[in-house]
């Protein structure tokens, strides 16, 4: 077992799946802390969806998926806020349609690119194991962004998504954060996609933050304790994943779901001990 | 800022022919409105009658329609305006990951504190501040597990902790208990030497012993000075009000004008 697992380490795609589950932990870990806590998790599921589009637009006109939806997900996470503050309408609606809308084109451009959509089931589910050098070199750049604006500009991030309007009474940019964390929280979901894909990447942002926040009721060890996690979490999905030959994402998101249920357990057991 | 009690009164706001509202839907007409260095003016009203926007208005949070907000000079303060706010507590996210040290410091952001670095003095104060309020034991605790009065307090740090001229204070005795209720405007009494409070209630009985003057607000702005609520004069004003009283207490909350 030990052998067959340094064989495994000393492959490049091992490798290279590694990187990724570290660098997904951490963008996660961040952004997941600040969606969790301003509990803007519906919004982000939206922005998710919507840049399907993008990818089907990637297909269809012959450039590289991924970058597609990262345009569709900064511009769906701009229409989300520009819908329901200037255009009246409700905004989970605007979150709904946005959704749809994404998903929906996404499969009219699949369906009218000629010929057959590689990988397509790699950016709906994710596979961790095709992760390209340039897939980990821009979710380094993107690490590298996110660690330092929440370093430098901790505070403000924190005290702004407290409380927006006491914020704005202190003249605090309550707009410009906002609008420079709803892109932090764009890239964070587009890139991530090819790690657990589309459909499973709002886990990565939302059950680390539940396991952490059972231990910590703080911003700053919830970030910390939720890349801890997040990065437990992908190793042992890419570990069952490789023992039962199962996809990659589906296995971590598995092994994160456990990692919170045994814990919760262990909680409500100790308190019931403490209880007698 | 002791200087400033003993100093005559300035007008620190002058809301002049003020029009406010959200959209299309105007909540006040014509508002004019002084607020002098030593005033302490307990804003009643019905409620959706505008007593928040009134105070939106003069937080800057809500652009005027019509009219002015004009303050004081020694209101200014870098960029923003020497006002302490505390809002209403179901602004507040009680389950939001963020301590009590963190939420009073919050106070000190502004724009030139981009990096949130505070000066040893700033930092002094604040947990001085706590310490007065009798949430100094609290520092590190989430306000998720606080009660609704500890979380009073802590609002109350953070208004206070950028030295404010005024203190505008939207409910501050919604769940609390009568005894922390009691020592809250005995404490506003005493804030009240040295800078200007706006008080907003639903709580009409209690505030009337405490404030100075009293502002009616019913879309439009009544203005009443002295703490003398009679039936005629809230008639006259056409300002119905509910009066809530807790538990076995006076049920006499409306003075008579003394003949």
């Amino acid at each position: 077992m030990m052998e067959s697992f340094s064989a495994l380490l000393s492959m490049d795609f091992f490798r290279n799946a590694l990187l990724a589950s570290l660098l997904a932990s951490i963008t996660c870990g961040i952004i997941g802390t600040y969606i969790v806590s301003r509990r803007i998790v519906f919004i982000s599921g939206g922005i998710t969806h919507a840049s399907f589009g993008g990818i089907g637009m990637g297909y269809y006109l012959g450039f590289d998926p991924i970058l597609g939806a990262v345009l569709f997900g900064i511009f769906s996470a701009l229409g989300i806020e520009f819908f329901s503050k200037k255009a009246d309408l409700r905004e989970d609606s605007a979150i709904a349609i946005l959704w749809a809308l994404g998903m929906a084109l996404g499969i009219i451009f699949i369906f009218l690119t000629p010929g057959y959509a590689p990988n397509l089931m790699s950016y709906l589910f994710g596979n961790i194991l095709t992760v390209s050098l340039t897939d980990l070199v821009l979710l380094g750049s993107l690490t590298i962004g996110i660690a330092l604006f929440f370093i430098l500009f901790y505070r403000m991030i924190l005290f702004i998504a407290f409380d927006e309007e006491f914020a704005l009474t202190n003249n605090s940019p309550v707009k410009l954060f906002n609008l420079i964390l709803m892109c932090l929280v764009a890239l964070t979901i587009v890139l991530n996609i090819r790690v657990v894909g589309i459909i499973l990447v709002m886990s990565l942002l939302t059950i680390p933050q539940a396991i952490s926040n059972l231990f910590s009721r703080h911003f700053q060890s919830m970030i910390f304790l939720s890349i801890l996690f997040g990065f437990i979490g992908s190793m042992a999905g890419l570990i069952f994943s490789y023992i039962y030959d199962i996809p990659s994402g589906a296995a971590i998101i598995f092994a994160l779901v456990l990692m919170y249920g045994l814990i919760k357990i262990g909680f409500v057991v100790k308190k019931a001990m403490a209880k007698g | 800022m002791k200087e400033s009690y003993t100093m005559a009164p300035v007008p620190l706001i002058e809301i002049r022919n003020l029009t406010v509202g959200y959209d299309e839907n105007i909540i006040l007409r014509n508002v004019s409105l002084t607020v002098l260095s030593n005033d302490f003016i307990g804003i009643i009203g019905p409620n959706g009658g505008g007593k928040t926007t009134l105070l939106k208005a003069i937080l800057g949070l809500l652009k005027p329609v019509q009219g002015e907000v004009a303050f004081h000079p020694s209101m200014s303060e870098g960029n923003h305006h020497r006002i302490g706010y505390l809002p209403q507590i179901n602004q507040i996210d009680r389950k939001f990951p963020i301590s009590v040290t963190d939420v009073v410091k919050s106070g000190l952001m502004s724009k030139n504190r981009l990096l949130g670095r505070y000066k040893t003095a700033e930092v002094e104060f604040a947990y001085a501040l706590m310490e007065e309020m009798g949430i100094a034991g609290l520092r590190n605790k989430a306000i998720g597990e606080l009660s609704g009065g500890q979380i009073q307090r802590t609002l109350l740090c953070r208004a206070l902790v950028n030295k404010p001229r005024l203190l505008v204070l939207d409910e501050p005795n919604t769940y609390v208990d009568n005894r922390f209720e009691k020592e809250l405007y005995e404490k506003l009494r005493k804030l009240n030497e040295n800078i200007a409070i706006l008080l907003v209630s639903h709580d009409l009985g209690t505030i009337s012993t405490y404030v100075k003057s009293i502002a009616c607000v019913n879309h439009s702005l009544h203005y009443h000075p002295g703490n003398r609520i009679t039936p005629e004069l809230l008639e006259a004003y056409e300002c119905p009000i509910q009066i809530i009283t807790h538990g076995p207490v006076p049920h006499t909350v409306l003075h008579q004008h003394e003949q």
